[in-house]
């Protein structure tokens, strides 16, 4: 081996031993940042490695691809807001999965733009399992791209958060993949007879129609999926694109590829998995399933309920309620970040915490739109990561609490998911707030959450409904705490 | 099968145990940071775009190269920084004032 080769492998290791070190130090709060760092040298020299160890012939390319990409990342990076992390994230892996995707569709292109010549004839060099390598790299870096791409017109707002359904949906999908799947072993069978018979032009017709066929198979996969089950897909996608980097270095006979990608497989899964959990449902019914789609579904109970059964509040009436509490407990969801009313309630709540009040913040681990979504919004607004619960940790004793807080979270805190078997939320952890001696909701008024459905909550006896903005309710709040 | 492609699965199959491994007790409030994290690590394609935009072998394989590396770039740089970004508010109680 050529010493130059021998270093560059060498420092593969070394980058693939520091992402796991990194990795471990992601999973504490206190080390993470260093675990991250530690991760962006690993990848440094990763980089710096292969611009040694490769026989590089030109740089423009390089150079100016770099620098593009440097800018566009550091300033998206820069400026994103923490309410709009998951598209970005979600962005990202579908750019992950294209580079992923190109690699193999470069390796393909290469063997079926040349020809190699041994004693005057022309032979075929490409090694069947080679093949195959390129065949799943372009499927998955594809349908990683189009995933991700679709995911985040839907957080964003450009695609419609609803699902997407028609009749004959996953035996078109069914179809698709299979057509996919018979493309992929006909280029891996055919292409080497097409290059030895230096006739390529069918064979990469049909590799481009592979590439179509599997961003459209991305986008069908994505848009069935409703916007409450984003942090699953978010997770899956993730994960894909970890796998769409292992395909890549299975192509490029890479080692530090296969490591690191198989650990953003194993990592994506792992969140998974959690979301689904979280959510009591198996991944196959987040894909397939057609949760909370039920046209018309009235409350499970029987009558329609009105305003009239609400127990309609004003904010001194909460805030008379919260300064003599002892125990509160704060239930945000997507509508305080929606609301940026973070801020405010963290003031809220030192004010509760100067008057003696025990304040908890109670996280659902699908309170956002990614998995810890919510814990990074509260940590933007100061709130320390150690005042933040989980639900299993205050359920038990939630019947002491005084007062439970839910501000813009609904299907959390939905009861149903526990009484009522015949609802779609049911068996899906929840904060049960109806069990304290107090819940306060803030909601601006009593549509349904994102999973669309009713809410047994919001009329029962120990509830108080305070409707209106978030920001404005919170903000009226602590003016009457002030006056108290 | 070649012997080669035999010891790329190994290794894959031995990263992924690692990787469950090393991931599985994350606590929920980093599930963000560690999926943009990981999330950048995945850009480590950026290894095979360097190669392809770097070889030389006509404008089919430079534009290949060059949107490759691009993509792959801001997948890692936007990554890690982002991850830096979220991770440095994180703080705990006894930091307040």
């Amino acid at each position: 081996m050529e010493t130059r080769v021998l270093i560059m492998q060498l420092a593969y290791l070394l980058s693939a031993v520091l992402f796991i070190l990194g990795l471990k130090r992601l999973s504490h709060p206190d080390t993470a940042r260093g675990g991250n760092r530690l991760a962006a040298i690993s990848m440094l020299i990763a980089v710096v490695a292969t611009l040694v160890g490769e026989q590089i012939m030109t740089w423009q390319w390089i150079v100016g691809g770099v620098l593009t990409g440097t800018v566009i990342g550091g300033f998206m990076a820069r400026f994103v807001k923490m309410t709009a992390m998951p598209q970005m994230v979600g962005l990202f892996n579908g750019l992950g999965g294209l580079a992923s995707g190109l690699v193999a569709a470069a390796e393909y292109l290469r063997y079926t733009h040349e020809k190699v010549v041994e004693g005057g004839v022309v032979v075929s060099d490409v090694p069947l399992d080679g093949s195959i390598s390129i065949m799943l790299g372009t499927l998955i870096g594809a349908v990683t791209l189009s995933g991700s791409f679709v995911a985040f017109g839907k957080l964003q707002g450009i695609v419609t958060e609803k699902a997407v359904k028609y009749p004959g949906q996953q035996v078109l999908n069914a179809i698709l993949f299979l057509g996919i799947l018979a493309t992929m072993a006909y280029l891996t069978l055919v292409t080497p007879e097409a290059i030895a018979a230096a006739d390529t032009g069918t064979v990469n017709i049909v590799y481009y129609a592979l590439w179509g066929a599997a961003i459209l198979l991305g986008v069908l996969l994505v848009i069935p999926i409703g916007g409450a089950d984003m942090p699953v897909v978010v997770s899956l996608l993730n994960s894909y694109s970890g796998l769409a980097a292992s395909a890549a270095g299975f192509v490029l006979d890479n080692n530090v590829l296969i490591i690191s990608g198989a650990l953003v497989g194993a990592s994506g899964l792992i969140l998974t998995r959690i979301m689904c959990k979280a959510m009591n449902r198996s991944l196959a019914n987040v894909i397939f399933g057609s949760f909370g789609q039920v046209a018309g579904k009235e409350l499970i109970k029987g009558e329609k309920r009105t305003m009239a059964d609400v127990n309609d509040v004003q904010p001194d009436d909460v805030a008379m309620l919260l300064a003599y509490a002892k125990q509160v407990v704060i239930v945000p969801g997507y509508g305080l970040a929606v609301a940026q009313a973070q801020h405010k309630l963290r003031e809220l709540c030192d004010n509760l915490e100067n008057r003696g009040v025990t304040v908890k913040y109670v996280v659902h681990p699908v309170a956002g739109r990614m998995p810890g979504h919510m814990n990074v919004l509260l940590a933007e607004a100061n709130v320390p990561y150690n005042q933040l619960y989980e639900p299993e940790d205050v359920n038990p004793d939630i019947a002491n609490v005084d007062a439970c807080l839910v501000v813009g979270a609904n299907d959390v805190v939905n009861p149903a998911a526990r009484d009522e078997p015949a609802s779609d939320l049911y068996g899906m952890p929840i904060i049960e707030v109806d069990r304290a001696k107090h819940a306060v909701v803030m909601k601006r008024s009593l549509n349904p959450g994102f999973a669309g459905l009713d809410n047994e909550l919001f009329y029962g006896r120990n509830t108080m409904m305070l409707f209106g903005d978030a920001g404005d309710s919170i903000g009226r709040i602590l003016e009457e705490l002030k006056q108290l | 099968m070649s012997g080669t492609i035999l010891i790329s699965v190994y290794v894959f199959v031995l990263a992924m145990f690692v990787g469950f491994e090393v991931i599985t007790k994350v606590p929920p409030t980093l599930h963000t940071p560690l999926m943009s994290g990981s999330n950048a690590i995945s850009g480590i394609s950026i290894v095979g775009a360097l190669v392809i935009a770097g070889m030389g072998e006509g404008t089919l394989f430079n534009i290949i190269g060059l949107v490759a590396v691009i993509a792959a770039t801001i997948n890692v740089v936007g990554g890690f920084m982002v991850t830096d970004r979220m991770l440095q508010m994180f703080r705990r109680d006894t930091d307040t004032n």
